[in-house]
């Protein structure tokens, strides 16, 4: 297990150093003066100069990514360019909102996904099944930036049920979580159903049946905690529809979260903050999915054994 | 007809309107004052936006935004993704261990986030939309590319090849690629789903084509203004999304179904 845990965190040490270099490459590969697309071809030369400056982009180009993995190590993400608050003290203010639009979202998504694939995969082929797996891709067909603005329109405009936007009270979180939760109950769904169904195939779910045990009942006590290993590992996976999906969603209800931010700030042209966002949505991914992983392998020994050979 | 039939129709819909627009010249950028928001009627049959131009024209118009748009990042992707993963899984060694690397840590980047990003720091317009999304896109194939050729590089033909002296470039492109190429072409036709919601996205934040230009996207985003007065600038656009959106992937799940292509995950993005 100790050898699994280090090779994991070498990997994922591998992956975080990667991203931080891709996202400090983000400004620089683009063709073109970085400081001419913040402030326009029109700027003063001094003003080029002191931003060129702030951001360190006289220096040569080693000595700038030193400089920015040194301040990132140190926690110190630089400032914002628009209102020159430390980047930090930016996005400690969103992450309460993110966190809690996606966590709603999740439990919503698995609200909806779990009956829906059990009822598909105990129908399979039926009725049932069809107008499950009918929903489903339906709900990956529609776009988050569709869905937020129907609802909208239904449920504030004509109902006047719920509010449009903002972040005041559990009714504004009703329509956000929906949206964001939506493909990700689509996609759960289906995953729920093919895990099911590959289970179902067991020797020890015809014994259960054999015993007289109840379709659901086989389904809750020897199916589904067997199935929920795969489950929790692709739901991990699908962790990043829900992060990229909350910057759209985020920015249709004016959700005072990180993905907000990204979009504000890359309309700003404040790339620091940009950058700042982009490092933090990717590294919460790429950790929620080591942990599922070492997680997974912890329950599981099968996979850790097979890591190893 | 059956729902596959009918979503190979609203395909061909797609690629015909997107030709179209191109064809009879649109005029989707005039400003017609005195039909300034008007709903739907038989003589425009999806009304008219704040501009008072005619919605249904800037559909076309929109069709081809996203049609040129999927078509040229997937065909990008594909090559690109399917000759680096390919090489990746025949060579093995260190520029195995490299590409596997580079492919984790774009996959780190969730959903079209870095895509944004890029198009961001870019700047508006479809040429920038076209690089964002193919330096996302390549990934995904690469990686399934990688997959299927590691399981059938120890075939007794490539060994065969190999045992002739073979070029390593005519083992890759003549015997590895066609063996591989059900799979991709089942993922390319997902692949092409996810595009266009992604185009649609960007357009929608504002990072996609620019006015005049239309984009369903862009005229979601517009249309959200006005949606108490005129809900049909949102559905509309809306519509038109999801029902290609909807049939794209019916189609590929038709594919492969066909193909007989072992179930992978849908793709779900945005």
């Amino acid at each position: 297990m100790l050898r699994f845990l280090l090779s994991r965190l070498l990997s994922t040490a591998i992956v975080v150093f990667g991203v931080a270099f891709l996202v400090f490459l983000l400004i620089h590969l683009v063709p073109g003066d970085p400081v001419d697309m913040m402030l326009g071809e029109n700027a003063q030369m001094a003003d080029r100069e002191a931003l060129r400056e702030a951001l360190g982009l006289n220096q040569p180009m080693g000595v700038q990514l030193l400089t920015y993995f040194n301040n990132l190590l140190q926690g110190d993400l630089g400032h914002s360019l628009h209102s020159r608050v430390p980047v930090s003290e930016l996005l400690a203010e969103r992450i309460p909102a993110t966190v809690e639009l996606a966590i709603i979202s999740l439990l919503l998504a698995c609200a909806i996904a779990f009956p829906l694939g059990i009822v598909a995969a105990l129908n399979k082929g039926q009725g049932w099944d069809r107008t499950a797996m009918g929903a489903s891709m339906l709900g990956v067909s529609i776009p988050n930036f569709l869905l937020g603005p129907i609802l909208i329109l239904i449920f504030s405009i004509y109902l006047g049920w719920l509010p449009v936007s903002g972040r005041d009270g559990a009714a504004s979180m009703v329509l956000p979580a929906i949206t964001l939760g939506t493909a990700l109950a689509a996609v759960l769904s289906r995953m729920i159903r093919s895990t099911l169904l590959e289970v179902l195939h067991e020797d020890y779910i015809r014994t259960a049946r054999a015993k007289g045990n109840s379709h659901l009942q086989v389904v809750i006590r020897h199916a589904l905690p067997n199935a929920m290993l795969p489950i929790i590992t692709l739901l991990g996976l699908q962790l990043g529809v829900l992060l990229g999906g909350a910057v759209i969603t985020e920015t249709v209800f004016s959700w005072p979260g990180i993905g907000k931010l990204t979009i504000d700030s890359i309309m700003k042209r404040d790339y620091p903050v940009v950058q700042a966002c982009v490092l933090l949505i990717s590294l919460t991914y790429v950790v929620v999915n080591m942990l599922t992983d070492i997680i997974y392998a912890w329950v599981d020994p099968r996979i850790r054994i097979g890591g190893r050979s | 007809m059956n729902q596959y039939g009918l979503s190979l129709w609203v395909v061909i819909i797609w690629v015909l309107g997107s030709i179209a627009s191109q064809w009879l010249s649109l005029d989707i950028s005039g400003v017609q004052l005195e039909s300034i928001l008007n709903g739907p009627s038989w003589q425009h049959w999806f009304g008219h936006d704040d501009l008072g131009r005619p919605v249904l024209e800037r559909l076309l118009a929109g069709s081809y935004t996203s049609c040129i748009v999927a078509l040229t990042v997937i065909g990008f992707s594909v090559i690109i993704g399917t000759i680096i993963g390919t090489m990746s899984a025949y060579l093995g060694g260190m520029f195995d261990l490299v590409i596997v690397r580079l492919i984790d840590i774009f996959l780190a980047f969730p959903g079209i986030l870095l895509a944004i990003a890029l198009a961001g720091i870019m700047g508006p317009g479809i040429d920038n939309v076209i690089i964002a999304l193919s330096v996302v896109g390549w990934v995904g194939f690469a990686r399934l590319a990688r997959a299927q050729t590691l399981s059938v590089k120890q075939r007794e033909h490539v060994q065969a090849a190999q045992a002739l002296g073979s070029r390593q470039r005519k083992i890759i492109f003549q015997h590895l690629i066609p063996l591989i190429s059900a799979p991709l072409l089942v993922e390319a036709t997902f692949g092409i789903a996810s595009v266009v919601i992604a185009e649609a996205g960007l357009s929608f934040l504002g990072l996609g084509v620019q006015a005049p230009d239309a984009s369903w996207g862009s005229m979601i985003r517009d249309g959200t203004r006005y949606m108490l007065v005129a809900p049909h600038l949102v559905l509309a656009p809306g519509l038109a999304l999801m029902t290609v959106v909807l049939a794209v992937n019916l189609a590929g799940d038709r594919l492969r179904d066909r193909l007989d292509v072992r179930a992978q995950s849908i793709k779900g993005e945005a």
